[in-house]
Parts: C-alpha cells; sequence; structure tokens
C-alpha cells in the first residue's frame, strides 16, 4: 500500500512539475497488476482502465519501450511501461469513448482535419496546429483535408453531402454562430459541454463568444481564433502623397474618394468574384450607421429591416461603388489588391486575413489600419472554431485535436501565423508581445470595443439567410434599386424569422 | 428441358449480362430520378432529410426568386448562342476544310483540340483572356490585344459587364465545341458522293445552291445530332461557369446548375435545389425525345 501511495505522489508532483505542456508521465510496474489497479491507484477509479490502456499503446506504437496492451484485463508483468495520460484528457477520453469501440483502445489511427485554409498564413497557421497535435500525439496521421475559396463557400457546399452519407471528416472548420444551425448539430454533432467543463474552456473564453459558441443551449465547437470583419486598410505612401487622413466617417470617406478619383488611383478596391465580398463590406456599412444593439437586432428581429439605417448603408454602397474598380466581378478580393501592391488603389475594407496576406507579400510597411469609417468602438467579430462529428470515425484521436484547439499554446502557434487573435482571455502581456502590432492594436479593441457578430462570416445569422443576404446585395450591384433592395432585405428577414 | 434450354440458351445468356447494369440503372438514374422528384415536393429545406410532402411550394418559392429568373433567361441566351455559333462556324469550318487545302490533317487537329480540354481549363484560359483590365492598371487579354492593334474603342468589360455576362461565357463555349461540330460536318461532307455536285453542276447550280439545296439536306441528320448533344450540353452547363466567372455581376453568368448547387448545399434548401434538377431534367427531356423519336423510326425502317 504504502508503494502504491509514492507512485502516486510521484506522478502527481510530475504532472504538476511538468505543467501543461506535458500530456501525461511514465510509469514502470515495480510488481506484477491489472490495469484496473493502476487506474486505482492513480485516479482513485478503476473505470480509468480503458485510458491508460490507450494511453500506453499510443505510446508504444511510436516507442518500443512501452507494452502494448492487447486486452483491457491482461495481467501485467512487473517493468512493464506504461503511460498515465493527463487526467483532463483520461476524462474526456472516458466522456467520449464507446465501451463496444475496442479498437479505439489501440492508439494510431487517423485525424482527418476539414478545413477552408489552404494559402498564405492560414495553411501556416493550420500547419503550426498540426505541429502541436503531432508533438503529442506522434502514433496518429494527420490527414489535412482543405478545400480552397475564400468564407469556406465551397468546402461547406462539400462537406455536407459528407455529413448527410454518415462519413464526415474527424472534425471540420465551423464559424461560431449561426452557422451551425446549418449543419443540424442536433443530429449530426456531437455537443461539447462535457468537454468545455472538463478542459475548462467555458471560464478562458469571453463570455460574449460563449454565447455566441452556444446554440440550442448547447456548445458544438472549439474556438482556436477572433478575427475582425471591419478593418480599413489603406495605402501609405498614397495616402502621404496626397496628404490625406484616414477617414474617420463615411463624409470623410468620401471626400477621399473626390480627391483621388482623377489621379489615376482607384479611391476604394473591391474584389467581388467570390460573391461575398461586397456582402461583407455592406455588413460593416450596417455596423456603420446603426448602434451595436440595432445591428444585433436586426438578426434577431428587434431591429426592423425598413429601419432607415438601412436604407441609409444601400445608399452608402451604391456611392462607393462608383468610386471602385470597374473590374470588380472579376477579381478575388486578394487579387484586387494588385492595385493596392502597385500603389493604384488606396483603400479596401476587409478583414483582418488581409493583414496575412500583406505580411506574405511583404508589403506591410506601406499597410495602414483603422476601423471601417463610423464603426470606432465597434468590433465586428467572427471566429473560427472546430467540431465533433457524432459519426467521426476516430474519436478519440479528436479530443486531442479539440484540447490542441483551445489550449494557449496550440492558440498563441496558429494565430501568430494565421493573423487573429486568440479567443483565450488568460494571454499574458509578454505573449501579447509577441504578435505584430497590428494584431496587438486588435487585441486592444476586442478587450475594450462592443462585439458584434458577423454576419457574411456565419455568427449572426443562419447559412439560409446569409445566402438570401448575399444574393440581395449583389443583385442591387447592378440594379442600384436602393428600395427594392431594402423590400428584399425584408423579405428574407421575414423568411429567415418566420415573422 | 433440356432441348428447351438449349434452344433459349442464347437468350437467357444475353438478359443474364444486360441483367446486372440493368439494375444498376434502374436504382441509380431512375430510382433517383424518383426520389429527386419526390424530394421537390418535399419539406427538405434543413440539412436533415424531412420528406414530408408539401404540394408545391417549393416551385413556387423557386420561381419567386429574381435570381432564378436571371438564370434561366441566361441560360435561353446561352444555349441559342452556343448551340447557334458552334453549329454556324464548324459547318464554315467543316466546308473550307472540305476544299482540299494544304495540310488539311494539321488543320483539322487544331480546331479539334480545343475539346481534348475540359471546361474547367477552358474556363480558366478565358477568364484571363476576357479580363478587361482597368483604366489604372492598363487593359489586359483580348483588351490590350485590341488596344495594341488600333483598336481601343471595341475594348468592353466582357464577362465584367453585366450587360454582357452570359455571351462571353457562349463566346469560350463556342470556341471549344466548333471543333467537334466541325468534324462531324467533315464527315459527312466526305461521305457524300461527289457524282451527286456533278450532277446539281450540270443542271447549272451555282455552289451555294449546291450547298443550299444539296448539301445541308444530306447532312440533316448530322445537324440534328450535333443539336441534341451541343443542347443537352448546355442546360448541364455549370463547369464552365465556376471556373471562369462565377454568378457574375448582378448574376449575368449565372446558369440554373449553378444556383441548384448553392441553394441546396449552401442554404440548405433541398428541396429548392430538387425544384431546379426537375425542370432540368424536363428541359433535357424535351430535347431527347423528339430524337429518341427519329431514331427510333429511322431503325424500324432499317
Amino acid at each position: 500500500m504504502k508503494q502504491k501511495v509514492s507512485w502516486m505522489l510521484v506522478v502527481l508532483l510530475a504532472v504538476g512539475l511538468l505543467g501543461w505542456a506535458q500530456v501525461g508521465t511514465p510509469l514502470v510496474l515495480d510488481k506484477v497488476s491489472s490495469l484496473a489497479d493502476i487506474a486505482l491507484t492513480v485516479f482513485g477509479d478503476t473505470a480509468y482502465a480503458p485510458a491508460i490502456m490507450r494511453a500506453t499503446n499510443s505510446k508504444a506504437l511510436v516507442d518500443n519501450t512501452f507494452a502494448r496492451i492487447s486486452r483491457l484485463d491482461e495481467i501485467l508483468p512487473a517493468g512493464s511501461k506504461l503511460w498515465i495520460p493527463e487526467e483532463t484528457w483520461a476524462k474526456a477520453f472516458l466522456a467520449v469513448w464507446d465501451p463496444n469501440r475496442v479498437e479505439d483502445l489501440f492508439g494510431g489511427g487517423k485525424l482527418v482535419v476539414g478545413s477552408w485554409w489552404t494559402t498564405g498564413g492560414e495553411a501556416e497557421g493550420l500547419e503550426a496546429l498540426f505541429a502541436t497535435y503531432r508533438s503529442r500525439y506522434p502514433d496518429v496521421l494527420i490527414v489535412n483535408a482543405t478545400v480552397a475559396g475564400g468564407a469556406g463557400f465551397i468546402f461547406k457546399a462539400i462537406v455536407k453531402p459528407r455529413i448527410i452519407a454518415g462519413d464526415p471528416p474527424d472534425t471540420f472548420q465551423l464559424h461560431a454562430g449561426l452557422e451551425v444551425e446549418g449543419y443540424s448539430p442536433e443530429t449530426y454533432l456531437r455537443p461539447l459541454d462535457d468537454l468545455y467543463t472538463i478542459f475548462g474552456w467555458d471560464k478562458v473564453f469571453p463570455a460574449d463568444l460563449l454565447d455566441l459558441m452556444r446554440y440550442e443551449g448547447h456548445y458544438w465547437g472549439v474556438p482556436v481564433n477572433i478575427h475582425r470583419s471591419n478593418v480599413l486598410w489603406y495605402n501609405k505612401e498614397i495616402f502621404a502623397q496626397y496628404g490625406l487622413t484616414p477617414p474617420t466617417n463615411w463624409d470623410e470617406f468620401f471626400a477621399i474618394c473626390e480627391k483621388l478619383k482623377n489621379t489615376g488611383i482607384v479611391p476604394i478596391i473591391i474584389g467581388n468574384a467570390g460573391g461575398w465580398e461586397v456582402a461583407h463590406l455592406f455588413e460593416d456599412i450596417l455596423a456603420s450607421v446603426l448602434s451595436p444593439d440595432e445591428y444585433r437586432g436586426l438578426w434577431t428581429g428587434e431591429t426592423p429591416w425598413t429601419h432607415p439605417g438601412v436604407t441609409k448603408a444601400l445608399e452608402i454602397l451604391k456611392r462607393i461603388m462608383d468610386y471602385a474598380n470597374v473590374d470588380y466581378s472579376a477579381h478575388t478580393w486578394d487579387t484586387a489588391l494588385d492595385y493596392f501592391v502597385a500603389n493604384k488603389g488606396a483603400m479596401h475594407i476587409m478583414g483582418d486575413w488581409a493583414w496575412g496576406w500583406f505580411m506574405a507579400k511583404q508589403i506591410d510597411y506601406k499597410v495602414g489600419w483603422a476601423p471601417v469609417p463610423g464603426t470606432k468602438g465597434i468590433f465586428v467579430a467572427l471566429s473560427d472554431t472546430f467540431t465533433f462529428p457524432k459519426r467521426a470515425a476516430n474519436p478519440i484521436n479528436v479530443i486531442g485535436w479539440l484540447e490542441v484547439c483551445g489550449s494557449k499554446e496550440g492558440q498563441i502557434a496558429f494565430n501568430m501565423r494565421k493573423g487573429s487573435i486568440p479567443a483565450r482571455t488568460d494571454i499574458t502581456p509578454a505573449e501579447k508581445a509577441q504578435f505584430n502590432p497590428y494584431l496587438q492594436s486588435c487585441m486592444d479593441d476586442w478587450a475594450r470595443d462592443a462585439i458584434v457578430p458577423s454576419v457574411i462570416h456565419g455568427a449572426a445569422a443562419p447559412e439560409s439567410w446569409v445566402v438570401d443576404f448575399k444574393d440581395t446585395i449583389n443583385l442591387f450591384l447592378v440594379t442600384k434599386d436602393v428600395k427594392g433592395a431594402q423590400e428584399a432585405l425584408v423579405a428574407a428577414a421575414k423568411t429567415a424569422l418566420g415573422k | 428441358m433440356v432441348m428447351w434450354f438449349k434452344r433459349k440458351h442464347d437468350q437467357i445468356l444475353s438478359i443474364l449480362l444486360v441483367f446486372p447494369s440493368a439494375l444498376a440503372i434502374l436504382v441509380f438514374v431512375y430510382g433517383f430520378i424518383v426520389l429527386t422528384t419526390y424530394v421537390s415536393f418535399s419539406n427538405w429545406n434543413k440539412l436533415v432529410p424531412d420528406y414530408s410532402f408539401i404540394g408545391a411550394a417549393n416551385y413556387l418559392r423557386v420561381f419567386q426568386n429574381p435570381r432564378f429568373l436571371i438564370t434561366l433567361r441566361n441560360l435561353g441566351v446561352f444555349t441559342g448562342l452556343f448551340v447557334g455559333g458552334s453549329l454556324i462556324l464548324g459547318f464554315l469550318l467543316a466546308v473550307l476544310l472540305d476544299r482540299r487545302i494544304k495540310a488539311e490533317g494539321l488543320f483539322r487537329t487544331i480546331y479539334l483540340y480545343p475539346l481534348a480540354l475540359s471546361f474547367i481549363v477552358t474556363g480558366v484560359v478565358w477568364r484571363w483572356l476576357l479580363n478587361p483590365g482597368s483604366p489604372q492598371m492598363g487593359s489586359a487579354g483580348i483588351n490590350l490585344l485590341l488596344e495594341k492593334m488600333g483598336l481601343g474603342f471595341l475594348k468592353t468589360g466582357w464577362y465584367t459587364d453585366p450587360r454582357i455576362g452570359i455571351i462571353a461565357v457562349a463566346v469560350a463555349a463556342v470556341w471549344q465545341m466548333s471543333g467537334y461540330v466541325m468534324a462531324m460536318y467533315l464527315a459527312g461532307l466526305r461521305g457524300i458522293p461527289e457524282e451527286l455536285r456533278e450532277a446539281a453542276r450540270v443542271d447549272g447550280a451555282s455552289e451555294f445552291q449546291i450547298y443550299r439545296f444539296v448539301v445541308l439536306p444530306l447532312l440533316r441528320p448530322i445537324t440534328f445530332g450535333a443539336l441534341i448533344v451541343l443542347g443537352h450540353i448546355s442546360l448541364k452547363i455549370y463547369d464552365l461557369v465556376v471556373a471562369m466567372t462565377g454568378p457574375g455581376p448582378g448574376y449575368s453568368c449565372d446558369v440554373p446548375a449553378y444556383f441548384m448547387w448553392e441553394l441546396t448545399f449552401r442554404a440548405n434548401r433541398f428541396g429548392q435545389g430538387a425544384v431546379i434538377a426537375c425542370i432540368l431534367l424536363i428541359g433535357v427531356s424535351l430535347l431527347i425525345l423528339p430524337y429518341l423519336r427519329y431514331s427510333l423510326r429511322r431503325e424500324a425502317k432499317i
């Protein structure tokens, strides 16, 4: 008995000393024991035996000094080397593991990660998450199942048939917020409330974000980052040449456009080949002419779409298009930035993933940023999360993935490359200092500003409404019919809200 | 019994051989046509299938959608230009090649090669060619060519101009398929005996009259076949639009197949997506049925 207690002390001490980065501790048996004995000694409960078996078998796949355990009731000889997982992981394992799935006790297997992160900083960020995961679970083969296309509009259409067919990726990217409605989570996704409690995520993410994450009373994804939608990027060289200062309201914005109109410089660069970019611009205009509460109310039915602010927003959009590059429908948001690189374009309104693009092109030295005119103190937010499909083929491997996504280590490694900010609130000043100046200013705003959800990036409204919203705005670009567009927006809201 | 089996041996064997593929077609083609038609009348408008019957509500909603009406109009314009353009251009090329010119094989290959490309490749190439550029960044693609040739006044916005939109896509499609029509016509022209033309010449017909009254009527089955092939490609067109333009400004390049995809898998309106699928199916059948009747009648004659 004394021996057992001393084991336990050693184990606990080791876990405490090594801290978070360590996902468990090795343990060499000094006498013949069963897994249940060990579980009782280490965790105080025999139920943890399968967790120890799985963790040890995972280790054995990459390090043959560890024991291979083939049965839960196996009697292990003295000298067997086991791996004792961290208690949080072990708890999560018990919460997730289906006792009928004996195959989950042998370690290895795949982790199929679905996302739309294929370019520049985002692919590097994803790779950083993979690296963190691999360092902890080297036995698992990661399958990077990405599908290109901004805002994920192609990825989503491809992953849905797979979900219906019962062959989902093990985990996939999902925008925080009402986008989850489009996946019928009550049927296809696993609620993550228990994992939130086990890993303590409900304490480390901001309350606004947790509210956004909850749909039908449950959490369905683990957020990895926060992006800001309402950023005005401006070309410092052009602004210096013409003596301009970043506009704080739309009047100043249009004054700048007038000034640049006949100089051979495009005042405002737009790319709309993806079909969502102008709708993104429009949501920022809505946020600028409405108060945060009014803007939020648009998506809950409290603010009517007949509101004069909506009319004003449409008129502003109509006017902006007069100053945009004529070939906007031949460009996506990023190819349109060729104007910016060539100093032929002055301003661009896009989410802060654009910053990653500027850095990749090494022109960040001439990029200035400001909130979209009229949105100072407002943070139009979106967040990427990862889900846990009910029919994931490798459920145990998903636990570690979500753990990495929600961890401080994973979030810092990911966001520094992706060009977004960690969703966790416990980032220390020293850790913050590692981020680039834009992201540091973004973190300040995130802590200070009123947070409102982005619609085109899935936070504010279900996908079917987003499509109607986007279709209306795209049609408006050609018809320029303010009244007709507003009527269509009212009708879309009626369809979506059922009133 | 044995005799019977011997007598029927071939017949049984042939039925057995055809049976698996007949079964697969029955399930995977006709079965799914029935299923899709049923879904178009059902309330399946979220990710989880919901097969409850709601009548024609999906049809009403689709036809009230302004974007759908635009795609129908675009499809009409596209079909007219694409089928008409490919037939005329293909025929002209075939006539020219039929004049026993030098290096005929080389030209035939050149004109036929676009057919070897997929619509995705064609789309990407023509996206670059018809990219208009802008006053600030300078012209690009065909606009640049026009500018250098001193024809700058002919520059337009191509697919970025909502008034042109789908017409630009039709240009790319004609480029790809006219070589195929040419090959069909060329085979047909070679099949027309020289004596017939000679006889017409003896009767004093001009070259134009020979083509108008002798050659074209004889090529009617080929025209008919080409019409069917081009027509159903046109109704199903999707990949070319995706690669070349996307839905375009104000949906001026959008087609029903693209809208169906977005409606189904983005907006989760599976019922409404099935409505568009059914409408496209009806369109294709309207095109195929006369052809089936025609070819069955011909087989009966033979």
